[in-house]
């Protein structure tokens, strides 16, 4: 059994000895059956679906592509998309590292509850986090607090459905990380800001910068927790994702096309190039 | 660090935690029950709500398992075959994590809408698919495609063939093979993967309400009913709808989180849609943990 802890968890080949007694049409089923069906399942559900988004994006040519992401409407909701995103996923990776921190360093009664708490916005539906704290900041608010239709309820319920991103990343890696490197260092004199500075910060940033660009990418198309929250007033509230629901609603669909491709292609950016990042973190902290 | 920063630290991460999710969640239950349990009764059981009850009940009974099949079919073929494009299957099943929901449902409209490709083809055949049925099951599905392939694939990895290879040359036929050997092995990831599937497919709200048309009495999922109530300021079925998806939230947290206390080690219920897995994160510290401390180890 030890040797399967330590195998390479890459593809392994398949056997090459075929049942002697499996009759021949079952294995043709296996071997060709099998992955046909997987593959018709996944262009149906996926590949022709994003295939038919870039097409209807570009369909009116270059062009009307770039009509319908100039469009103002268009450009308030995608700025302010973007801008939302990055402050959150900035913010919650400060929040989430001091959540891991806690978690990993810190000991109290109920910490298992908390740590479970962490998972709760990944399990509940977004629409039902867009109600809760819609119920809490919003018109009705117990604390007199009501942000709805105004950004900062974004920000709010963005904070909520990527505090799993930003807090899981990080938790593992503090947990690993080796601790008698710190005692050394305050041994020798360090203060605790230095400790940190030097020592913690640098182990961790490739895991904070790995949970703050899922924490973006997933701000960046989330709609279910803002939509409640937000009131979507054009020009102020509005976030992408719910321009293009209306866009798609108003049988925009070239236009709803050509909002999606940018939102991914934006996202897609962000992730290759925080993969790009880290790499270059691992490269300096093996050398 | 010193025990000057404990207590700040504590509070600080307690109080955000506190104010952001827990209290946030609890006063949902406080606001459905607030006229009694009678009420909140009273209010998921009008003809729209039961409707929206069974309609969600429908779509998760017939996409779950799709899913299902799909994810361990997919698996298999990634970790026991080597081919050209496995790199892009691998790709492909984490789309739908990486893109918005919404977008998911737009490009399911765009393919199978009466203006989409097959459009024409299935109107044709007297089969609707956007605004209906299929189509929610459809978005439901794509959605929460990713889940079962993602804790299976890995301990299908981990495993290895050994066993499979042994029983073979014994010569049990293939279905045999994967009943009594594969099947066992992956049972713990695959109830996971199958838990996570389930809980997406019932809360999903942004691929679902493109697709749907949100047909009161018709094609209005659980999720879409909530949302509903609150514009139209039905908010008693609205609180109790929500109740009951918060509900069944917690109870898949409770699942999962026994099964990770039974030492499965960091298992969390998300995957990262450009990085399969969180772990690797920690690479560069690898080399201090012993093999008995990866998260796999039994």
């Amino acid at each position: 059994m030890v040797d399967l802890a330590t195998r390479p968890s890459g593809p392994v080949p398949a056997p090459a000895v075929p049942g002697p007694r499996s009759g021949r049409s079952v294995r043709l089923l296996g071997r060709v059956g099998g992955p046909g069906l997987v593959v018709t399942y996944l262009s149906l559900l996926v590949v022709l679906p994003v295939a038919a988004l870039l097409s209807h994006a570009l369909s009116g040519g270059l062009g009307a592509f770039w009509h319908a992401v100039s469009q103002p409407e268009a450009v308030a909701a995608l700025k302010l998309t973007l801008w939302c995103s990055l402050a959150v996923a900035a913010f919650n990776a400060v929040a989430g590292l001091v959540i891991a921190w806690v978690l990993v360093r810190d000991d109290f009664r109920g910490k298992g509850v908390v740590n479970a708490v962490i998972d709760l916005p990944f399990a509940l539906p977004t629409v039902v986090a867009g109600l809760t704290l819609l119920t809490l900041y919003g018109p009705d608010s117990p604390f007199h607090v009501d942000v709805a239709n105004t950004p900062v309820g974004i920000l709010l319920a963005l904070a909520f459905v990527t505090l799993p991103f930003s807090v899981r990343s990080v938790q593992p890696v503090l947990a690993e990380l080796d601790r008698e490197t710190e005692e050394a260092a305050a041994s020798l004199g360090a203060t605790p800001a230095a400790v940190l500075r030097r020592v913690i910060l640098p182990g961790l940033a490739p895991a904070m910068l790995a949970g703050a660009g899922l924490a973006f990418a997933r701000a960046l198309g989330e709609f279910g927790s803002v939509v409640l929250i937000s009131g979507n007033i054009p020009f102020k509230t509005e976030v992408a994702s719910s321009w293009i629901y209306s866009l798609s609603q108003s049988d925009d669909l070239s236009g709803a096309a050509a909002i999606s491709v940018v939102l991914v292609a934006t996202a897609l950016v962000v992730l290759v190039g925080i993969g790009f990042l880290r790499r270059r973190f691992d490269i300096s902290e093996a050398a | 660090m010193s025990s000057r920063w404990r207590w700040p630290l504590r509070v600080g991460a307690l109080g955000y935690l506190g104010l952001l999710v827990v209290v946030p969640v609890g006063s949902i239950f406080y606001r459905a029950f607030q006229h009694g349990l009678g009420a909140a009764w009273d209010a998921v059981t009008t003809p729209d709500a039961l409707h929206a009850l069974w309609l969600t009940f429908i779509v998760a009974a017939i996409a779950v398992p799709l899913d299902t099949v799909f994810g361990v079919g997919v698996a298999l073929i990634l970790s026991r075959h080597r081919f050209r494009g496995a790199w892009l299957l691998d790709a492909l099943v984490d789309v739908p994590l990486a893109i918005s929901p919404v977008i998911v449902g737009l490009g399911l409209v765009l393919v199978y809408g009466k203006t989409g490709w097959f459009g024409n083809w299935l109107a044709a055949r007297g089969i609707q698919v956007i605004f209906s049925l299929p189509g929610i099951v459809m978005a439901s599905a794509t959605v929460a495609l990713p889940y079962v392939v993602r804790e299976v694939l890995p301990v299908l990895q981990e495993i290895g063939t050994d066993q499979e290879q042994a029983a073979v040359t014994l010569g049990a036929a293939p279905l045999a093979v994967f009943a009594r050997i594969t099947l066992p092995s992956i049972r713990r990831s695959l109830s996971y993967g199958v838990t996570l599937t389930t809980a997406r497919v019932l809360g999903e709200f942004g691929a679902v309400v493109v697709v749907s048309g949100a047909i009161e009495g018709r094609t209005q999922t659980l999720t879409l009913f909530i949302q509903d109530g609150i514009e139209n300021l039905d908010t008693a079925g609205a609180y109790a709808g929500a109740v009951i998806l918060a509900v069944i939230a917690l109870l898949v947290l409770a699942a999962l989180g026994r099964d990770r206390t039974e030492g499965r080690g960091r298992r969390h219920p998300w995957r990262s849609p450009s990085d399969p897995s969180p772990s690797g994160s920690a690479r560069p510290l690898r080399s201090t943990t012993s093999p008995s401390m990866s998260p796999t180890a039994p």
